[in-house]
């Protein structure tokens, strides 16, 4: 279920390349709008303007319910309005966390009076995101969750996640997985690599990510659930991908911008901004995510937007929070480093930052 | 008419070795033999650096580095003010930043900061006008204790080109080793980390220096010097060796490790008995208090140096100025 505002009925006309890949459209087309529908297509001359089908972001923190002063609902779907967005879904990570059926209306209700682009709800995958108990996952569906999730956080009782994938069935929602094995990752800062090591920073290594999504995968084959991968960030884990896929398991994937465009090279200026979770890795993940991306593996983009506060990120690097803020640069960053070298093909992105890998049902 | 003002020159830091060429590094190198040569005399204080403040910020705490910074400081005639986080409005839950915009009000030249947390000295450097020399931030850079450390192997050793110096211990946690293989790297000598694998970085060798788990490759170095382990900063349990034991028999440098001719050296403090064997830290081959001697020259020299820029006077002028 996406909710929003009642949108405005604009009236324009545009005129460009029509470029909408999934629907194999790619054409100069000039488009008369009236009440937000298409009401009159006719061919024209060519022209340098895209035309390209809004964006869909899978992964949006929006800080709301608990921490209004880093985001509320509308700043964040400002935001993603900015960026080109027409539909986000968002990580129920908050305060309180989004497990009970109350929380969860109390929110949809919100975005009815604030969302300036529909906007979906997930819903955590254990009470409390403390990894013991799971949700009603039910009455949570009922209520209107696009998915499940503990995002920020892995599952981390492998009982609990077989659990998680067997109960969630009675819904069909897929569960929307952070993959991380905390043992591995204790203490990490930066990617385990060469930065790390000269800068003396806490190793977080590519195998907390992987092991994490190589059991993931395994649980998700033997319940023969949907699973959905979040914000990938390992040549490991994209090789664990991949031969899931080729098996025919029921797996898909996102990847941020940030780990398409940056490496852990970023991390020297010791910038509190260019500190996420998972981090930023080597050259050698980000093609490897990249090829994903452009064959398909990894079927979408995700910001994974996460911001925080001024002035908890303005501290030691060290000190620093995870997360960085996305959705309205999520486009142009890419474009800028990946189409325009001709590393990405413009129509590869606009299908991925558009595409529904994860459940976006329609309607609200 | 502030926009006819020529532009200011960037304001120069030391935050890393990395901020350093090797001209920087010989040029502070020699300052600090010239300021070696001051302490000789009966007056020991140079009006240089009169007028100058110059600000000690310690979140973390240390005997030597901030006793030679306050003393280098005062050697050179400047105004210090020392602030350690236990006791100030730290403790009422001020942030770093808004610490140092409080602290650059009262404009001061040089802020030395010492922090637990990797990249402090970065953030005062974005918030204040002032030079931040960084005084160890955390497992990253200590780039004074390398200087210092040169200093001492010159010293006695009359060259740093082409010399061998084994670290031994724990390099994961330890900002002096990764600052001293790049300050070696700098003035031609070269480096082979060795300690348990647990506790050797991985990556650490793109630095340019050698690694390896075998204490007997000690026997090659010039130099062997000596890590601290860091037990306050391995979580419990995390297991880097199953007991100080165990490392004391592997890798503690006895009598029997050191060959005729090796010098030893610790930035201190000192383990006896775990890291090193009280007979060695006792020897003569053992160079740790001229390290601290060293300390109060190359933090004088640094200070004069970060102070003098663009272009530094060369030393040996300006301590004849002042002698005069």
């Amino acid at each position: 279920m996406l909710v929003s505002r009642n949108g405005r009925g604009d009236s324009l006309t545009l005129e460009g390349r029509v470029l909408a890949p999934t629907q194999g459209i790619d054409e100069f087309l000039k488009l008369s709008i009236e009440e937000g529908l298409i009401t009159r297509i006719e061919p024209t001359g060519s022209s340098r303007a895209v035309i390209a089908p809004a964006f869909l972001d899978p992964h949006v923190h929006l800080r709301t319910p608990g921490r209004e002063d880093e985001e509320t609902i509308r700043s964040g779907t400002e935001a993603a309005a900015a960026g080109g967005y027409c539909a986000i879904l968002t990580m129920p990570n908050t305060d309180p966390v989004v497990d009970t059926a109350a929380v969860l209306r109390a929110l949809v209700e919100r975005a009815r009076e604030e969302a300036v682009v529909p906007t979906g709800f997930m819903a955590a995958i254990s009470k409390g995101q403390r990894g013991e108990e799971l949700t009603e996952m039910a009455e949570l569906a009922a209520a209107g969750a696009s998915a499940f999730t503990d995002d920020g956080l892995p599952v981390v009782s492998a009982g609990l996640m077989r659990r998680a994938l067997q109960y969630s069935g009675l819904t069909g929602l897929p569960l929307a997985l952070h993959c991380e094995e905390p043992e591995l990752s204790r203490d990490g800062h930066a990617h385990e690599g060469v930065v790390s090591a000269e800068l003396g920073l806490g190793p977080y290594p590519s195998a907390a990510e992987s092991v994490m999504v190589e059991r993931d995968v395994a649980l998700a084959g033997l319940e023969e659930h949907h699973i959905h991968l979040m914000h990938l960030s390992a040549r490991e884990s994209v090789d664990v991908l991949r031969r899931a896929l080729e098996s025919g398991a029921e797996v898909s994937a996102e990847v941020t911008p940030h780990h398409l465009c940056r490496t852990d090279e970023a991390v020297r200026s010791l910038d509190p901004n260019v500190k996420m979770n998972p981090p930023l890795r080597s050259e050698d993940d980000r093609l490897a995510l990249l090829e994903a991306l452009r064959h398909g593996a990894i079927g979408a983009v995700a910001t994974d937007h996460a911001p925080h506060a001024r002035q908890e990120k303005d501290v030691p690097f060290e000190e620093a929070p995870f997360g960085v803020i996305g959705l309205e640069t999520a486009f142009s960053a890419l474009y800028t480093h990946l189409v325009l070298p001709g590393a990405l093909p413009l129509e590869t992105l606009l299908e991925r930052i558009s595409s529904p890998s994860i459940s976006m049902p329609s309607g609200g | 008419m502030s926009e006819l003002r020529p532009p200011a020159p960037p304001r120069r830091h030391l935050l890393s070795v990395r901020d350093l060429s090797r001209d920087d590094v010989e040029r502070i190198l020699d300052t600090a033999r010239a300021m070696a040569g001051s302490l000789d005399r009966e007056v020991k204080k140079l009006p240089t650096l009169r007028g100058r403040t110059v600000v000690n910020l310690f979140y973390e705490a240390s005997t030597r580095t901030l006793a030679s910074f306050e003393l280098a400081a005062k050697r050179l005639s400047a105004d210090t003010m020392s602030l350690r986080a236990a006791g100030s409005s730290v403790d009422k839950g001020e942030s770093l930043k808004d610490t140092a915009l409080t602290l650059a009000a009262y404009d001061p030249d040089v802020i030395v900061v010492r922090h637990p947390a990797i990249g402090a000295p970065q953030l005062v450097a974005r918030h204040t006008e002032a030079h931040v020399i960084n005084a160890g931030d955390g497992k990253h850079q200590h780039p004074t204790q390398a200087l210092l450390d040169l200093h001492t192997m010159a010293e006695r050793l009359g060259r740093l080109e082409g010399l061998h110096v084994a670290i031994v211990g724990d390099i994961l946690h330890s900002r002096v080793a990764r600052s001293l293989v790049q300050a070696l790297g700098l003035v031609g000598g070269r480096t082979t980390l060795v300690g348990p694998p647990t506790l050797l970085p991985r990556g650490i060798e793109a630095l340019g220096c050698d690694v390896s788990t075998d204490i007997d490759v000690i026997a090659d170095a010039d130099v062997i010097y000596v890590l601290r382990m860091q037990r306050e900063r391995m979580a419990p349990g995390s297991s880097f060796v199953p007991s100080l034991r165990e490392y004391a028999a592997l890798y503690g440098i006895t009598p029997e490790r050191v060959r005729p001719g090796q010098v030893v050296m610790h930035p201190g403090p000192m383990n006896r008995g775990i890291e090193i064997d009280p007979r060695v830290a006792d020897s003569g081959a053992a160079l740790v208090t001229h390290q601290v001697r060293s300390g109060l020259v190359v933090r004088m020299a640094v200070l004069y140096d970060l102070l003098t820029v663009p272009s530094p006077v060369p030393v040996e002028v300006a301590v004849r100025m002042e002698a005069a």
